[in-house]
């Protein structure tokens, strides 16, 4: 049932090009490492995917429903909705290389 | 009832318990799992690890009341649904109901790539959800080592399990973490570091080619607990420990006395056959009888319209069938009537919890008042002597409790041995008959006798028993000088008997009347005597009177001359010798 709530919030923007990147960050509240995430993930999507991609930042104290749907364990936790294939990346994306091979991005470029 | 007994026993100074319901695992643990506190459950591959957890749950949502959240590691919704549903657990119909929630946890190493920091509290939102979603009171990770292959990162990995152990705890639920068996410790990445409250440890022994599943308690803080190596195994209804060493005797007991089909074995015990609901054992070297007195058993149980469950490990029942009606015993029409039923299964087939399992299973759908097992040794092959005696003792407890008799026969070793190689099981037994074969003057004859019969005055006698056409036939066997002897021997002997009995007669006969000869011939040489004394006594009698005529008429003369020469003086004198001839007469 609560997918299905999920894939509904995301059907608005399947009228949107097939190029639109999709991504879905979960956070556990307003910490410094969900800030911390949200800033990195935000610098590599600038630089990479510039005007070509959503990000939606998802509260886990807020909807601990969602966890489940994306298999989430690990905060914080970006996933590439759009595009298939699903990717998945946990950590604060400190490390920017391992966001690009987790994000698939390098070899597209 | 052994659900709700160990509540009502833990005092309330004792850790509180948390029931698992699962037969014979409360016994062991003195009620349960520590209440509010995470139970580690290790074992190797193929243990039955996820089924106890499994089964915890369900038995706590289905018995107890208790809620609980099932996060599967290994395992998907679907496919553990259909694991557990070949127990009986509806599992489907406990989340329908909303008694347990289901998540299945997963992340593929290959797809995640891994950036900087994190932490787990993905997993402790979800588990909080779960929870807090039914109001859950039991948990189970199944298995948290997983994550050791999902997750790069072992320190931070590390360092969350114990967060989230400590977590449970503070949450108040009783969880259950399954964990992988490892090689140098209990489990492969250490987690009974992190729980150390209750560990329980699975194995899956292979001896002789036959597996069986172990349970122990490793530990259990705070509380007593039983340390012995349990079988357990997993049958239609979950999982079942075999805990032997808690076993009470506390039967029922019947006076009532049930034949055995053969009139002088009865009448050895005490006239009236073996007491309902006992245990008794039948030994005996090979080809001395076992099966056959056992379905004589059988057929006189049946002909009294008891049911008979007759369990063979070494022939098929069609086999048996067929030799019992070469001696005359026809159990055909009581296996048709179903008063008979057959059971036969190789020993090898499976390990003894399973076969007693499927032995309990065929109890208590066929409700025999008669059991027979045919023969308990080969069984008890199976396993150690420890496991088969073990198995024994609880098959024995749960045919008392349901005053059920029990036959089992034993197959013995010639030699010394023969009794020796008993004595653990016969400790078990009622009654114990022993069939023994003799060997001399060329043949090999069967011998019976009963080895003890508790509650009975039972007959000390060595009895033969001939195996023919027409059945058994037990007989009395000769006592000579140089044993006991039976067969052509006894026979023989009778016949001597017979024969120094006749000779014995005879001679007295021949005695007899020479003794009557000499007396007869003793009455005629009396008789001959009386009479010449009779005819010398009247000869004597005759001359004594001729004499005293004589004497008379001498003394008449005498008187008459002396008148006539006046002699008177003479006279007198002559007078006075008369009574001196008289008295010698």
């Amino acid at each position: 049932m609560k997918p299905k709530t999920v894939k509904r919030r995301t059907s608005a923007s399947h009228r949107q090009p097939a190029k639109l990147w999709q991504l879905r960050l979960y956070v556990m509240g307003h910490t410094p490492k969900s800030l911390t995430a949200f800033a990195n993930l935000k610098k590599v999507c600038e630089s990479h995917l510039k005007g070509r991609y959503r990000i939606t930042v998802i509260d886990l104290v807020k909807q601990p429903q969602l966890a489940k749907g994306d298999q989430i364990l690990a905060v914080p936790t970006v996933v590439r909705r759009l595009p298939k294939p699903v990717r998945t990346i946990i950590g604060n994306l400190s490390d920017t290389a391992r966001v690009l091979v987790g994000l698939d991005l390098r070899p597209a470029e | 009832m052994k659900k709700t007994m160990p509540k009502s026993n833990s005092p309330a100074t004792q850790l509180p318990k948390c029931p698992t319901g699962i037969q014979g695992l409360d016994e062991i643990t003195g009620g349960g799992l520590p209440r509010g506190r995470p139970t580690l459950v290790c074992g190797g591959a193929g243990c039955g690890k996820t089924l106890m957890a499994a089964e915890f749950l369900v038995r706590g949502a289905v018995q107890f009341g208790e809620p609980g959240v099932f996060m599967a590691f290994e395992e998907t919704e679907a496919e553990l649904k259909a694991n557990v549903a070949s127990l009986g657990f509806d599992l489907a119909g406990l989340v329908r109901r909303k008694q347990i929630v289901l998540d299945y946890v997963h992340i593929e190493r290959s797809e995640v790539q891994e950036s900087g920091e994190y932490d787990l509290e993905g997993l402790f939102v979800r588990l909080n959800h779960a929870i807090d979603s039914i109001g859950a009171k039991r948990v189970v990770l199944d298995s948290l080592e997983a994550l050791f292959a999902s997750l790069p990162n072992e320190a931070i990995l590390r360092a969350e399990l114990r967060r989230l152990f400590r977590w449970l705890k503070e949450k108040g639920v009783t969880a259950v973490i399954t964990a992988e068996r490892g090689r140098e410790q209990l489990t492969r990445h250490g987690l009974e570091e992190y729980v150390s409250d209750c560990v329980i440890l699975l194995d899956h022994l292979v001896n002789d080619q036959i597996a069986t599943r172990h349970l122990r308690v490793v530990k259990y803080r705070g509380a007593q607990h039983g340390t012995n190596k349990f079988p357990f195994l997993i049958g239609d209804e979950g999982i079942s420990v075999l805990p032997i060493t808690s076993l009470a005797l506390n039967h029922k007991v019947s006076s009532e006395r049930i034949a055995t089909g053969i009139p002088r074995l009865d009448a050895m015990l005490g006239g009236r056959g073996f007491f309902r609901g006992s245990s008794i054992l039948l030994t005996g070297t090979p080809g001395t009888g076992k099966t056959i007195i056992a379905s004589n058993f059988a057929q006189a149980a049946a002909r009294r319209g008891e049911r008979v469950l007759f369990f063979s490990f070494e022939e098929s029942p069609n086999q048996i069938v067929r030799n019992m009606h070469s001696i005359g015993l026809s159990l055909e029409p009581l296996v048709k009537r179903g008063l008979l039923r057959f059971h036969a299964a190789r020993p090898s087939l499976y390990g003894l919890e399973m076969h007693l399992a499927t032995m309990f299973k065929e109890i208590s759908t066929f409700q025999p008042r008669v059991v027979i097992m045919d023969p308990i040794t080969s069984l008890m092959d199976a396993g150690t002597d420890s496991e088969g005696k073990g198995m024994v003792t609880r098959l024995i407890d749960y045919l008392k409790a349901g005053q059920v008799t029990s036959l089992f026969t034993s197959l013995t070793q010639g030699g010394h041995a023969l009794q020796q190689s008993e004595t653990a099981m016969s400790s078990l037994m009622d009654a114990w008959v022993l069939l023994q074969d003799f060997e001399g003057n060329g043949e090999r004859n069967r011998v019976l006798y009963v080895l003890k019969a508790r509650g009975m005055a039972h007959s000390n006698q060595i009895r033969e028993f001939l195996i023919s056409d027409r059945g058994i036939d037990v007989v009395d066997a000769y006592i000579g000088v140089s044993g006991v002897l039976t067969g052509s021997a006894r026979v023989a002997q009778g016949a001597l008997e017979k024969a120094a009995v006749l000779a014995n007669q005879q001679e007295a006969a021949t005695l007899k009347r020479e003794v009557e000869r000499k007396r007869s011939a003793l009455d005629r040489q009396i008789s001959g005597l009386r009479s010449d004394y009779e005819s010398e006594a009247l000869e004597l009698r005759r001359i004594a009177e001729q004499v005293g005529t004589r004497t008379s008429v001498l003394g008449t003369e005498r008187a008459a001359s002396g008148i006539l020469r006046q002699a008177d003086i003479k006279v007198a004198g002559i007078a006075q010798g008369k009574p001196r001839l008289g008295r010698k007469n």
